[in-house]
């Protein structure tokens, strides 16, 4: 390809910049089509998780359902309220799925298969995320609707209490790699961070439902409160791209999660094959099966859990995820520093010992948090029955959650 | 100074960065101002990384644009005036001073620097062939920097203590004692107007 | 250098230009009938009254700042994280005085009732 482009006359830097344009024009396409894919994936397993069966009219099992759609909300009439900001109005969609479609840029899908490996690549994927926030406040301020502008800077605070958790959990990928290339954060991954982390895992996946707007924290579609929020006065094509970016941007968290702590590309050995036989596409699957475990695992949790208030939601944060991000990212670095010979990690063997004694230190940090957790809510259950007398729901005392939460 | 890309895109960040920042301060609505200015300052960290300091940029855009810029709408959000525009400026007199004021400082402090830091004169270079030569371009530098006592390791520490202060104004600002019920606040009384 | 910035130049073209032609084949392709009801903003069925852009509570912005605290440290932990490994206990020294003038403040808010959201 880059010989190609030179033989026509491009000069070297050019025709790199030119092949590695085209690759990144692929997989923006690639994206663009695994929406419709994922949407319907999406749509079927909701379904399934709630005793229906999903779409299943249009095409085989309802496959082409996610282009009837399209179709559908493109020739829908485009409704700009009274009194709105046009120009804002307009842009807000865009940015939305522009701060989703840019983290792309970065995501390896195999040894030396990204578009940039940037030496800030942490760093890039959490300024590009928080450019979302921009688009809601936009959406929000600018479609003239008191109940959209109070849904964003619902949704802003939000997105901006649960980037913090979100980034002290990407910090322990960081600092076990020693870089924030994330080329190398899964080339150190001889043991899956998972393994070794779960603890990080666990806030990491928290705060990252939280900043889609899903699962427990979904507060937008309480119709009740705020109708559905910042895109309430979007239609047609518009609210097909909060939509979209919405979806991009899930399925983008399973990606992230499969790069920081599933081992990206590397599936058990098999990532030395794609050298071996010159076949990148093993790790292209490798990531993408993996980013679809994770993905499912996140549509499980957001169909499986009660919506939270939006008081409990920035408890939640403030009082037990950021807490337990700090305590854990303390516990992390004092445990790596007290074994031995862990600045270089090269094999499997190196990265043995330390991740044990890693999963050790997360063991005994689940239990104590278990304990204060049951702490808290025992406590919290004395004092509500203090007020209202005895409580039947056998499910109020252990309400883990939202520990310290008064009404 | 030869046409290069660099050249070319240094010319296009500038304009962004000059023309939204001037956007900023003549825009009548306040919180289009605040979206000018951040694209004024993604202009910035735009010229951060073409300046081989992609870490300086990610900062930018990830305290300034993401953080700061946020907490100025959401502040503009809390003055009276939200639900009209900014009529006039007329302070404008004075800001023009200021601005011409402390460009000069800022001429005159950074001119002998230039001296200490190899360049000849005002015109930019791009054309660096190695970019680890660029002070702060790595981040194992600047983390072992950090740590280091004869770096920034005291200021770094004192950084810790003006955040802590933060945190407590931050409390104090909406402790019970002296905040009114903000629910109050949200009431029709300014949208008359 | 620069060239590495090429594809996210390009993401960013394509998502803008993608973004306004899937818009503008909206405009292209759907009708246009407005009235006033239609334009109207939707406030569930009721009659819009008053000004839709009104003062927020003085909690969102408290928030706001809690996040830049917060926001600031972890930018103070991201070079530290990268260098970790060479550093040795000093290392984690160092960052852990940071860590606990930090948390003593973050204590003190907590107490004082700052993370009360009403």
């Amino acid at each position: 390809m880059i010989d190609f482009l030179k033989d026509i006359g491009f000069s070297h830097d050019l025709a790199v910049l030119v092949a590695k344009s085209l690759g990144v024009f692929v997989v923006g396409g690639f994206g663009l089509l695994w929406t419709l894919l994922g949407i319907w994936l999406e749509r079927k397993l909701a379904g399934r998780f709630q005793d229906r069966l999903g779409p299943n009219r249009v095409g085989p099992v309802g496959l082409v359902q996610s282009i009837a759609d399209t179709v559908k909300i493109i020739i829908k009439e485009d409704i700009v309220p009274e009194g709105a900001d046009r120009w804002v109005f307009n842009i807000a969609p865009v940015l939305s799925v522009m701060a989703v479609i840019l983290i792309w840029a970065v995501i390896p899908f195999g040894p030396g298969l990204v578009g940039v490996d940037l030496s800030v690549g942490v760093g890039y994927i959490v300024a590009v995320g928080s450019l979302g926030a921009i688009a809601v406040v936009m959406a929000g301020w600018s479609s003239n609707n008191k109940f959209a502008l109070l849904g964003a800077f619902r949704s802003v605070a939000q997105l901006i209490s649960y980037e913090v958790p979100m980034v002290l959990a990407l910090l322990v990928p960081v600092l076990l790699a020693g870089s924030m290339r994330l080329q190398v954060i899964i080339e150190q991954q001889y043991i899956m961070y998972l393994l070794a982390i779960p603890m990080t895992v666990f806030i990491f996946l928290t705060s990252s439902q939280a900043e889609l707007g899903r699962g427990p924290f979904d507060l937008l579609e309480a119709e009740s409160e705020i109708v559905a929020g910042f895109h309430i006065e979007y239609s047609g094509m518009k609210f097909g791209m909060f939509y979209v970016g919405e979806f991009l941007h899930a399925f983008t968290v399973g990606v992230l999660t499969s790069v920081f702590f599933l081992g990206g590309w590397r599936f058990f050995g098999l990532e030395d094959l794609i050298v071996i036989l010159g076949l990148p596409v093993i790790g292209f699957l490798a990531l993408i099966f993996k980013s679809l475990l994770a993905y499912i695992f996140l549509i499980w949790v957001r169909m499986t859990l009660p919506r939270l208030r939006i008081d409990q939601l920035l408890n939640l944060n403030w009082k037990f995820l950021v807490p337990l991000s700090l305590i854990n990212l303390l516990v992390v670095a004092f445990v790596w520093k007290l074994i031995p010979d862990t600045d270089e990690i090269d094999s499997f063997g190196d990265a043995f010992w330390p991740s044990v004694a890693l999963l050790v230190a997360n063991i005994a940090m689940f239990v104590g948090m278990s304990v204060v957790l049951r702490e808290r809510g025992r406590r919290e259950r004395a004092r509500i029955e203090a007020l209202r007398g005895p409580v039947d729901d056998p499910g109020m005392g252990t309400n883990a959650v939202p520990a310290g939460t008064g009404d | 100074m030869d046409i290069t890309a660099e050249s070319v895109v240094f010319l296009i960040l500038s304009a962004l960065t000059l023309g939204s920042g001037l956007l900023v301060v003549t825009s009548r609505n306040l919180f289009h101002a605040a979206l000018y200015l951040m694209l004024s300052l993604f202009g910035v960290a735009g010229l951060f990384a073409l300046l081989t300091a992609p870490f300086l940029a990610f900062v930018q855009v990830t305290v300034y644009i993401g953080a700061i810029a946020i907490l100025i709408i959401f502040a503009i959000m809390l003055t009276p005036q939200v639900t009209r525009t900014n009529a006039r400026n007329t302070q404008w007199v004075g800001a023009v001073v200021v601005a011409v004021v402390f460009f000069a400082v800022m001429v005159s402090v950074l001119t002998p620097l230039m001296d200490d830091l190899g360049a000849d004169d005002w015109s930019a270079d791009f054309s660096e062939e190695d970019p680890d030569d660029v002070p702060g371009t790595s981040l194992a530098d600047l983390g072992e920097q950090l740590v280091d006592p004869d770096y920034y390791m005291l200021p770094f520490e004192v950084a810790s203590v003006l955040l802590m202060a933060a945190l407590i104004g931050a409390a104090l600002m909406v402790s019970p004692a002296i905040a009114d019920d903000p629910e109050t606040e949200t009431g029709d009384d300014e949208s008359g107007g | 250098m620069l060239s590495d910035y090429g594809p996210v130049a390009v993401l960013l073209l394509i998502s803008v230009v993608v973004g306004f032609l899937v818009l503008f084949m909206s405009r292209l392709f759907g009708p246009y009938r407005p009235t006033a009801r239609k334009l109207a903003p939707y406030e569930s069925g009721m009659q819009p009254y008053g000004q839709a852009i009104r003062r927020i509570p003085v909690k969102f912005y408290r928030v706001a700042v809690l996040f830049i605290l917060f926001d600031i440290e972890v930018i103070f932990f991201l070079p530290w994280a990268v260098i970790f490994r060479d550093l040795g206990l000093y290392g984690l020294a160092v960052m852990g005085v940071f860590f606990f003038v930090l948390t003593a403040g973050f204590v003190y808010e907590w107490k004082l009732g700052g993370l009360e959201w009403d």
